[in-house]
């Protein structure tokens, strides 16, 4: 048994060697006195986190143990920070690592910006680096957009795979992006310069939507800007590499809600090599007629694009639910379908220039076609409902 | 209340009563006049099990729900929760108890857990320094519920997630611990059948636990004649498809959840007695109890949708017919028994009009176009409103689809069949363009990756691209979550395994008659659920015919067998039926249930199924448990 003077003013060499001592002890399992444990707990207790990270940096013995609640554990983390010492953060990380949960750990590393760092190179030298992609999952939780997007970029440094970090890397700049033309947008709205936003005002922040989103309101308040400014369509579709199809969706989209046909007219026109101008899409014009319709687009620019829908049994039914008279007369006339033509006639108006044209192909119809039986007749019908679902 | 619990083979009411009985054990150690404070969560669950009128019996005079501050005033003697052991929950309490005022009213404090205790939370209530306030403290294990005659769950949401993803076993355990409950009540089952590592962890446990408590063993004689586990990864693809049975497309648009499905009130609000003035319009949505105990939902919930008309209509005569009867009344004692029928007629009627109206809503919402290309940037409506606006219904004699319903129904079928599940399917490219629910999209693709065992690398990037772009990056995290669960993944070999499975177990059937079914593939119109299949297999002929199929699915299967007491050997009569316990781990949808509940029925079948498991879901339910998100500001 061993009785030892409780004097905290011992000299460094005593305390090593009691220390040194004590530890010895403890290891043979000899059943030092309950004294002699108390004496240490207490002499340990007594340190306080300032007091902890210097001992750390000084190479002395210390304890953490002691740092029991999670308020305690802050503040010798924080401590440890100040002092810039990379081993003793490292250190205090790993007992916070084992005595903290992961998302409360993570949680307050994500202020902590230092602390962070050591932590994610601590992980990936341990090879914990799937730790480190559930942690993504927090940037949710930040609410403040400048603060997310500092997450987001140290996220940067984690170990995706190529794919997601690609993923990551995107949602930073769009990020960043849409906080330059939120803070933007929102000062040329309040100041009344700009009129699109006077007559159309933005019903909600642009911050946190998905780039397609984005790209629709860029479609929509920033149409035609140079590639050179964030807030431009371009920019945006060659940033983020968007398809094609999706691009001319959305363009479509926007640009119809704001009965622009011209510029819609633009999207889908081409020139080929000898000058003449021609209409092409990657996708189905009939999708595009919808579109347009739902915009409330007038009969004559939906005509124009019935017309190029090449299934003829659509475009017809396209061109009578949405009334485009010329586009039903003509394909009729095209294939020669006199019977149709006739019923069609029945369907107008008397005094219409539709009646008339209509009256005019009739007439001509005998000299032109002679006695030619409609052609594609029966197939000419209305979808029927598809009723077998087993097909 | 609980009548329907008795009516199958099984008697599961014996379970409920045992639970109610540990209930009021409880009630009563806490003497005097209580007040309950919910964890609401555990309000549902519980109401499978009593009702108020069993609480107001043990002195319980008022309920309230948990939440932060002070407790609402209440002249009782006691308070006590009724909590799942969640750390926040915790310190919700602990803020209750604090703000106490002791010198007006000193009122006793006790909590109960459910399921289990743990040391974690009453550390938690020493750190707030109210752990000394609490007389009582105690568990109530519930684990499984019994929902039905034939259908017990124990309604833990994140079972497949925790199981599949994160390799936490804890809900097997509680599995486990369930079925040792249950075998105390009916008996211990002498066949364990099982295929999957989860199914292989429970029989372990179980085994183990028998063996733990050698000593006491029950006297009664086996209910079960065999348990089935299942895991849920062994069949992916069921839960993906959407239901088309009656009550799975109940449950695919409205959601039925403890039994309850709550509906927009504006076509019940016409049932009024005759002459009765109308009131306004109810806002609040109607909550309706959906359960064998109402004999028209019984004959109809597991029918296909497409045979629903023709069943109402046949019970709409026998109604009208039944009403009729009084003009062939004459006597006095065919009156009074005419009048005694009356409440059952009247009964049997409003539950006509009742579902007359269900299925009437969900053809309104089916004939009403879902807004095709509204790229309106307002604030984004959260791509986890469940609502399958899309869906279908026959109601007498018309078939009216919508186009979208349809559609999305045969890109189904068609990843079903295998056609085409190694391209980018084009009706999914278009759903992302229109920006339809994420739900639906990754319901599809995940399906068409199911079917094609993976994606080709540059499919799958395509599908992913386009998903983050349309609908943000943040669901980055439920496409790894689904990645890891197998659900959407590249292509690790060119071997795919599906066809050979299909062809095998016949898992496509061409003409399945929705009317007159005579097999279980009825419930999705075609398509016999995997699961279901390898159930009906090991019945007959036995899993010995198909061991190459079942290599090609995940886990290890295996056949146990515990010994029972002397004596307690069944003998079974000639041609009576065997009962089979199977106990799907990770999840089941209502489809499967009544794909089961036609294999009882079946004449030659030999064998009645109870079906357990571990949460009732659906397509949706079943996703969205796998999406990362935090909980709405």
């Amino acid at each position: 048994m061993f009785y030892v003077t409780h004097n905290p003013y011992i000299s460094e060499h005593s305390e090593k060697l009691l220390t040194s001592l004590i530890l010895y002890l403890l290891d043979c399992r000899w059943s030092v006195h309950d004294d002699v444990i108390l004496l240490w707990q207490d002499y340990v207790s007594d340190w306080t986190p300032e007091e902890t990270v210097k001992r750390m940096q000084q190479g002395k013995v210390y304890s953490l143990e002691k740092f029991r609640s999670l308020q305690d554990k802050l503040l010798l983390l924080d401590e440890a920070v100040n002092a810039h010492d990379g081993n003793v953060i490292t250190a205090v990380l790993i007992y916070l690592k084992k005595s903290l949960s992961k998302e409360i750990l993570f949680r307050e590393l994500i202020t902590r910006e230092i602390a962070l760092r050591h932590y994610i190179h601590y992980l990936k030298e341990i090879g914990e680096q799937k730790l480190l992609l559930m942690q993504y999952r927090d940037h949710l939780n930040v609410r403040d957009e400048n603060k997310r997007r500092d997450f987001l970029k140290n996220c940067l440094s984690f170990p995706f795979s190529p794919d997601d970090a690609t993923h990551v890397q995107d949602h930073y700049t769009l990020l960043e992006r849409q906080i330059i033309i939120e803070a933007n947008d929102k000062q040329v709205e309040s100041s009344g310069q700009a009129d699109i936003f006077k007559k159309y005002p933005r019903k909600a922040s642009i911050l946190n939507m998905p780039i397609i989103t984005t790209l629709y309101y860029s479609c929509f308040y920033h149409y035609g800007e140079s590639d050179g400014t964030f807030s431009s369509p371009a920019n945006i579709r060659k940033t983020f590499r968007i398809s094609d199809k999706q691009f001319l969706l959305t363009c479509l989209g926007a640009r119809a809600k704001l009965k622009a046909w011209f510029d819609v007219d633009a999207l889908f026109t081409t020139k080929n090599w000898l000058g003449y101008t021609k209409k092409r899409s990657p996708i189905g014009f009939h999708r595009i007629v919808d579109i347009l319709q739902k915009n409330n687009a007038p009969v004559q620019v939906l005509q124009d694009y019935v017309n190029l829908v090449e299934d003829v049994e659509q475009k017809i039914s396209l061109a009578q639910k949405y009334k485009c008279h010329d586009v039903i007369i003509n394909t009729y006339r095209d294939l020669k379908d006199r019977q149709q033509l006739i019923v069609y006639r029945g369907k107008v108006e008397r005094s219409s220039s539709e009646y008339r044209k209509i009256e005019e192909i009739l007439s001509n119809s005998v000299r032109l076609w002679g006695e030619v039986s409609p052609r594609y007749r029966s197939r000419i019908c209305f979808p029927s409902s598809k009723l077998n679902l087993n097909h | 209340m609980s009548a329907h619990l008795s009516y199958g083979r099984v008697n599961l009411n014996i379970l409920r009563e045992a639970a109610r009985k540990e209930l009021r054990e409880f009630l009563d150690k806490c003497a005097g006049s209580k007040a309950i404070v919910w964890d609401e969560y555990l309000t549902g669950p519980f109401g499978l099990i009593a009702q108020y009128s069993l609480l107001k019996e043990h002195e319980v005079e008022k309920m309230f729900t948990l939440k932060g501050g002070r407790l609402p005033a209440a002249d009782v003697k006691n308070i006590i929760f009724f909590v799942r052991p969640r750390l926040e929950l915790m310190d919700i309490i602990a803020e209750n108890v604090i703000s106490e005022d002791k010198m007006h009213s000193p009122r006793d404090f006790h909590i109960l857990f459910v399921p289990r205790r743990s040391m974690l939370c009453e550390q938690r209530l020493k750190e707030q320094g109210v752990l000394g306030s609490f007389i009582n403290i105690d568990e109530y294990i519930l684990d499984l519920i019994p929902y039905d005659g034939d259908l017990l769950s124990m309604e833990s949401e994140g079972a497949f997630r925790e199981c599949y993803l994160e390799s936490d076993q804890t809900s097997l355990y509680h599995t486990a611990k369930g079925l040792m409950t249950l075998q105390a009540l009916y008996g211990t089952i002498p066949q364990i059948f099982g295929k999957g590592e989860c199914a292989r962890h429970v029989a372990n446990m179980m085994l183990r636990m028998k063996r733990e408590f050698a000593g006491s063993q029950t006297q009664i004689l086996p209910v079960f004649d065999s348990l089935l586990l299942l895991d849920r990864n062994i069949d992916l693809l069921t839960p993906l498809a959407t239901q088309l049975t009656y009550e799975g497309l109940i449950d695919e648009v409205y959601g039925i959840t403890n039994g309850y499905a709550k509906l927009p009130p504006e076509k019940f609000a016409a049932q009024k007695k005759q002459g009765e003035v109308g009131k306004d319009l109810p806002t609040e949505p109607k909550k309706m109890q959906l359960n064998s105990a109402e004999e028209l939902y019984a004959e109809i919930r597991d029918k296909n949708f497409n045979a629903i008309g023709a069943a109402l209509s046949k019970k709409a005569k026998i109604i009208s017919a039944a009403f009729e009867e009084r003009h062939n009344a004459k006597t006095v004692g065919e009156i009074k028994q005419f009048v005694s029928q009356l409440p059952h007629m009247q009964a049997a009627r409003s539950s006509l009009a009742n579902h007359t109206s269900i299925a009437e809503l969900i053809k309104d919402i089916t004939s009403e176009k879902n807004s095709l290309y509204s790229f309106s940037f307002h604030v984004q409506l959260t791509t986890l409103h469940s609502s399958f606006i899309y869906l279908f219904y026959l109601y007498l004699t018309r078939q009216v689809t919508s186009e979208a319903f349809f559609d999305n129904l045969t890109v189904e079928q068609e990843f079903m069949t295998g056609v085409d599940t190694d391209k980018v399917n084009t009706y999914i490219e278009d759903c992302i363009a229109q920006k339809d629910p994420l739900i639906k999209i990754l319901r599809l693709v995940c399906m068409q990756s199911v079917c094609n065992n993976g994606l080709k690398q540059k499919i799958l990037d395509y599908y992913k691209r386009e998903i983050l772009q349309t609908y943000g990056y943040e669901h980055m995290l439920t496409l790894n979550n689904l990645e890891k669960t197998g659900l959407l993944k590249p292509q690790t070999s060119t071997r795919n395994n599906y066809p050979t499975i299909r062809k095998t177990l016949k898992l496509w059937m061409e003409d399945a008659n929705e009317q007159n079914p005579n097999d279980i593939s009825y419930v999705y119109s075609g398509y016999a659920p995997l699961s279901i299949r390898l159930t009906q297999v090991l019945a007959r002929p036995g899993w010995r015919s198909i061991e190459e199929v079942l290599k090609m699915l995940p886990g290890p299967h295996f056949e146990e067998r515990q010994q029972l007491p002397a004596g307690l050997h069944k003998k079974r009569q000639q041609g009576e039926n065997r009962t089979t316990l199977v106990f799907f781990l990770g999840g089941v949808t209502y489809a499967e249930v009544a794909a089961l509940r036609f294999l009882s029925q079946m004449e030659d079948g030999g064998t009645e199924y109870i079906i357990a498991t571990t949460k009732l879901i659906n397509g949706t339910s079943w996703i969205k448990s796998l999406m990362d998100r935090p909980e709405a500001p």
